[in-house]
């Protein structure tokens, strides 16, 4: 009989070898899917790990993989800071619309002006825009104990119709012949978020990435506040009694996550993705939950975590284009390597110990 | 009146169902205290099982029998996760979802373009699953609140530790209550497919299991909460569809964002009446969506 | 290798291989399709599938074709272009509206590569655009749908309000009306392309209103199986739908995008191609009317195969006035014919259609 003991501490090695355990098992159950679909394994699993880094076309898809990982580390390093005091943002998603959407508000109402001060405008106008919609949840819980999942989850679903009535109405491109959709901001140079430096997919988004991930690092293991987070997460009583304001945490947590995740989303409407249409919401908010788990809420863990998505994602483009695998396959892959990411987890938090039976 | 109102309930009826299924068994699950996100993925593994054993036997029963099984079967990788290897249930719900939609895209491509067989409908004219949907609630309603069994699942949604503690299996009431779920979404996808569009398309659910969610919390976790909270949201459609097939102009983006709303504010008040009231209320199950994990 | 590099070096491939008159016994014309939806959405993505297959079946051995499925419009869309591009594709078609700016970016880095877009407005030296003139085809199921009614009220689904979709309504009512002066449209907007529990729904809200002939601009057969419960009929709408002939699939509009696909990458091949736009209809055989069953009467065949052959001959234009919009004002004189610019922004009904357009 075997039982699960949970850890103290997880040793280093194990924070390692799991992740790669998992990927290997992935590879196995999904060359094995591949074979019997009637595709080359290892071909196809090259195809998707290897050839968006090395392949012939890398040099072009290596910098799209910073492009694609940006908005969810940016999202990812917010919900983990919550996640680890047992704060849920499950949300985000809707507080990337929010943040898309009123920061474009910025750049459509300023049009066309031209102005170095448009685009800090707007980065502070999304952050804003996720900030409050992220604060819905977080003053609900304090003010009346509503649960702040289940909050944030149905916030999603009214700031993807705010977002479709946006698209055919106020923020229609008036140039646009009627077609649903605002102006493209990436032509409008004041608003506009390229390429920092040509060739690199680095745009600000990424830039803010990498902040991101640096300052909840600081944030999680140098600051007060941090140490509160993880007090209230760990023993929640405790902290109480330590002075930990769990008011506060809630506030601070859920608009940590949603001003960074409003951020991504504007980033991404003046950026790659350019204008506000109904769907400007693409899940980067939900992928990014599955992120911060990856990465075991850990900022570090998270920048890879990210990554790793980014190269399934692009991997599995390529895949489609050079093999002809079907996009369902793909899909099913990613969702048998999740599977595998979370199954594997279990190693680092729990060893296993044999139980003793009398 | 411009809108005969026994007819939109009739209308309603139909509409609400796959959202009815898929929300009464999400009930289930989550009065266990396991939040699955995967509806969707449940859902459109349904669809396309049920359909393709409706369209190889022709019998359209059998397809509803095809899509609760292997709903319930595209749960478990979830419950595995969830219940043996303590993955966070968002998380793993998330995944569900996706593995969901591709397997169902996959394995779709031999039944494309095809039709299933036709079925006979029930008294007024809606289909027998209809009724079925109906007949749910009341005996979803007995078991939670009337039966043993429904006891002891609401009891380690409330307080799994205590649960455990009294000597209940915890794990392996929670498996079957997530597999009940997969089956009861199975076939509320089953019904899109066989029922209403008659064909297998791939992503023909189109974010139903997502509404299924948000019901369960407009319900306050109770299976009438559960019907009145589809007919909300089937009916707001269905409302606004009808108007606009009568020539009345309606603001179809700000009407949809109501239910959801709506959902907030029924949340906010059944909070507040417990918070500030200490009433025994019955909201949202104390350990909903926490990891389980026996000590002892 | 940075980007410029890189491109220049994809550039200079591209224009010696183009360059020389015998290309392609260099190797196969690498041609890339992007799609918005899986191929098997059984409408629109299938159905431009399947020209890519009869380019396939044209050129055999000269062609080689790939194709990415279910892109988002988007960020995504970009990259997956210059994927398509970077794979050393010399034509790509990429078939959805929102994919317009994405192929305008990836087009100004390759100016070798050609592009064409289908149904956007924004062109390049590189950039062709292509649509299909679906209101030709609209007049004649209209015409059917005209004369079928027993109740003359006609349903319409309408996905989005865009100028593509409006054409169509005005239309099937313009020919519904010229066979049965009684007729009245109901216009429902699904708001959406594809979602068969609402265009269920959608359906269902239109014969309770006493609808019993549904046209719909969306993909799927979902208002086909609501119209087969109610005894109504209905009309195949991207692909032919032919599982629910012959009622209530009384005949179906098409896109079939087969012949344009087979043209362009012949030009290509031959050297000929040129950034155009094209917007072609029945008469190219872009726009087919599937097959009209035995449920239709056969005089009500017969003149919805006329009003067929004389738009693809060119004799007649759905839109010749005298016309008024619902407004009531002046839209087109007796004789007059609707300019294409009049028509790729229509955003108003014509007269005789009581209900408005949501702005």
């Amino acid at each position: 009989m075997i039982r699960l003991v949970p850890r103290t501490e997880t040793p280093a090695l194990l924070q390692v070898v799991t992740p790669v355990l998992a990927v290997l098992a992935t590879m196995l159950a999904g060359g094995l899917l591949f074979a019997v679909m009637g595709y080359d394994p290892v071909a196809a699993i090259k195809t998707i790990f290897w050839d968006p880094l090395f392949g012939p076309a890398a040099s072009y898809s290596r910098p799209q993989l910073l492009v694609k990982a940006a908005p969810l580390i940016l999202i990812a390093s917010g919900l983990a800071v919550g996640f680890r005091a047992g704060i849920w943002n499950i949300g985000a998603e809707g507080q990337y619309i929010i943040g898309a959407i009123t920061g474009a508000a910025v750049a459509l109402t300023a049009y066309p002006a031209a102005g170095m001060w448009i685009f800090p405008a707007m980065v502070i106008a999304g952050a804003a825009g996720g900030w409050a919609w992220g604060m819905i949840p977080a003053l609900l819980r304090n003010w009346f104990g509503a649960s702040e999942i289940l909050v944030s989850l149905m916030l999603v679903y009214v700031a993807q119709r705010i977002a479709a009535w946006m698209a055919f109405g106020p923020m229609k491109n008036p140039e646009g012949f009627g077609f649903p959709g605002s102006r493209n901001l990436q032509q409008y140079p004041a608003a506009a978020n390229p390429e920092l430096i040509p060739g690199t997919g680095a745009h600000w988004g990424v830039v803010a990435a990498v902040l991101a991930v640096l300052a909840t690092w600081f944030l999680m293991s140098r600051h007060i506040r941090g140490f509160h987070i993880r007090a209230a997460g760990a023993a929640p009583r405790a902290a109480r009694f330590a002075g930990v304001k769990p008011e506060t945490l809630v506030a601070f947590c859920l608009g940590l996550s949603g001003a960074l995740a409003g951020m991504a989303g504007l980033f991404e409407v003046a950026g790659p993705a350019g204008q506000i249409t109904d769907k400007v919401g693409v899940g980067y908010g939900f992928t990014a939950i599955i992120v911060a788990f990856l990465g075991r809420l850990h900022p570090v863990g998270i920048l890879l975590a990210g990554l790793l998505l980014a190269l399934t994602y692009i991997g599995g483009e390529l895949a489609q284009l050079t093999m002809n695998l079907p996009a369902a396959t793909v899909q099913v892959f990613q969702g048998m390597l999740l599977f595998f990411l979370l199954g594997f987890d279990l190693l680092t938090r729990y060893r296993i110990a044999r139980r003793i039976t009398a | 009146m411009i809108i005969d109102p026994i007819a939109l309930f009739l209308l309603l009826l139909s509409a609400s169902t796959p959202i009815l299924f898929a929300a009464l068994g999400e009930l289930v699950v989550e009065r266990a205290g396991v939040l699955n996100l995967g509806v969707e993925g449940m859902m459109i593994t349904g669809a396309l099982a049920g359909f393709a054993a409706a369209y190889h036997t022709g019998n359209p029963w059998l397809g509803f029998a095809a899509a609760a099984l292997a709903g319930a079967l595209i749960a478990m990788p979830f419950a595995v996760l969830t219940q043996f290897l303590l993955s966070n249930q968002v998380a793993s719900g998330l995944a569900l979802t996706l593995f969901g939609l591709g397997m169902a895209a996959l394995f779709g491509k031999p039944v494309e373009g095809v039709k299933a067989p036709a079925m006979a409908s029930g008294p007024l004219d809606l289909n027998w699953i209809v009724w079925l949907g109906l007949g749910m609630v009341p005996a979803i309603w007995w078991f939670l609140n009337r039966s043993r069994a429904g006891l002891i699942l609401r009891g380690m949604g409330e307080n799994h530790d205590a649960a455990h503690a009294l000597g209940y299996d915890v794990r392996r009431v929670r498996i079957a209550a997530i597999a009940f779920g997969g089956a009861m979404a199975g076939i509320g996808g089953a019904f899109i497919s066989i029922a209403t569009v008659l064909q297998w398309t791939e992503g023909m659910t189109a974010g139903a299991g997502w509404i299924a969610l948000a019901i369960v919390v407009f319900s306050n976790w109770t299976a009438p909460g559960v019907m009145a909270g589809a007919w909300l949201f089937g009916g707001v459609t269905v409302l606004q569809l009808r108007l606009q097939a009568a020539g009345v102009r309606v603001p179809v983006q700000l009407l949809s964002m109501a239910p959801y709303l709506a959902t907030i504010l029924v949340l906010v008040a059944i909070s507040a009446r417990q918070k500030f009231s200490r009433r025994a209320g019955s909201a949202a199950p104390g350990s909903l969506g926490q990891t389980f994990h026996a000590l002892r | 290798m940075n980007r410029r590099q890189l491109i220049a070096s994809v550039a200079a491939l591209t224009t010696t291989s183009l360059a020389m008159p015998g290309w392609a016994q260099d190797g196969p014309l690498k041609v890339g399709f992007i799609y918005v939806g899986p191929v098997g959405d059984g409408g629109w993505t299938y159905q431009h599938d399947q020209g890519r297959l009869a380019v396939e079946e044209e050129f055999g051995d000269r062609v080689e074709t790939t194709f990415i499925e279910s892109v988002p419009e988007g960020a995504d869309a970009e990259r997956a272009i210059t994927q398509l591009a970077l794979a050393g594709n010399q034509l790509i078609f990429t078939t959805s509206f929102g994919f317009m700016d994405p192929t305008i970016n990836v087009a100004a880095k390759f100016p070798d590569v050609k592009f064409e877009h289908a149904t956007g407005y924004k062109r390049a030296d590189n950039v062709a655009t292509y649509d299909a003139r679906f209101y030709e085809g609209r007049a004649v199921i209209g015409t059917i749908a005209g004369r079928m009614t027993k109740s003359n009220k006609i349903g319409y689904i309408g996905s989005f309000p865009i100028p593509e979709v409006i054409q169509g309504i005005n239309s099937s009512f313009i020919h519904a009306r010229k066979v049965n002066p009684d007729v009245e449209m109901r216009v429902v907007w699904a708001y959406s392309w594809f979602d068969p529990a609402k265009e269920a729904d959608a359906a269902a809200a239109l014969l309770a209103e006493g609808v019993d002939v549904i046209l719909q601009h969306t993909d799927s057969t979902a208002p086909l199986a609501k119209a087969q419960e109610a005894g109504a009929i209905g009309f195949g709408q991207a692909s032919d739908m032919a599982a629910f002939a012959p009622t209530p699939r009384v005949s179906s509009i098409i896109d079939n995008w087969a012949p344009y696909y087979i043209k362009r990458v012949g030009q290509v091949l031959d050297g000929t191609w040129t950034s155009e736009a094209t917007w072609a209809g029945i008469g190219d055989g872009e726009v087919v009317i599937g097959d009209i069953t035995d449920a239709v009467p056969a005089e009500v065949k017969a003149e919805a195969e006329a009003l067929r052959d004389k738009i693809g001959a060119g004799e007649y234009h759905p839109f010749t006035g005298p016309l008024n919009k619902a407004d009531g004002s002046v839209w087109l004189a007796e004789g007059e014919v609707a300019s294409d610019e009049d028509l790729s922004s229509m955003n108003f009904y014509v007269e005789g259609i009581t209900a408005e357009i949501p702005q």
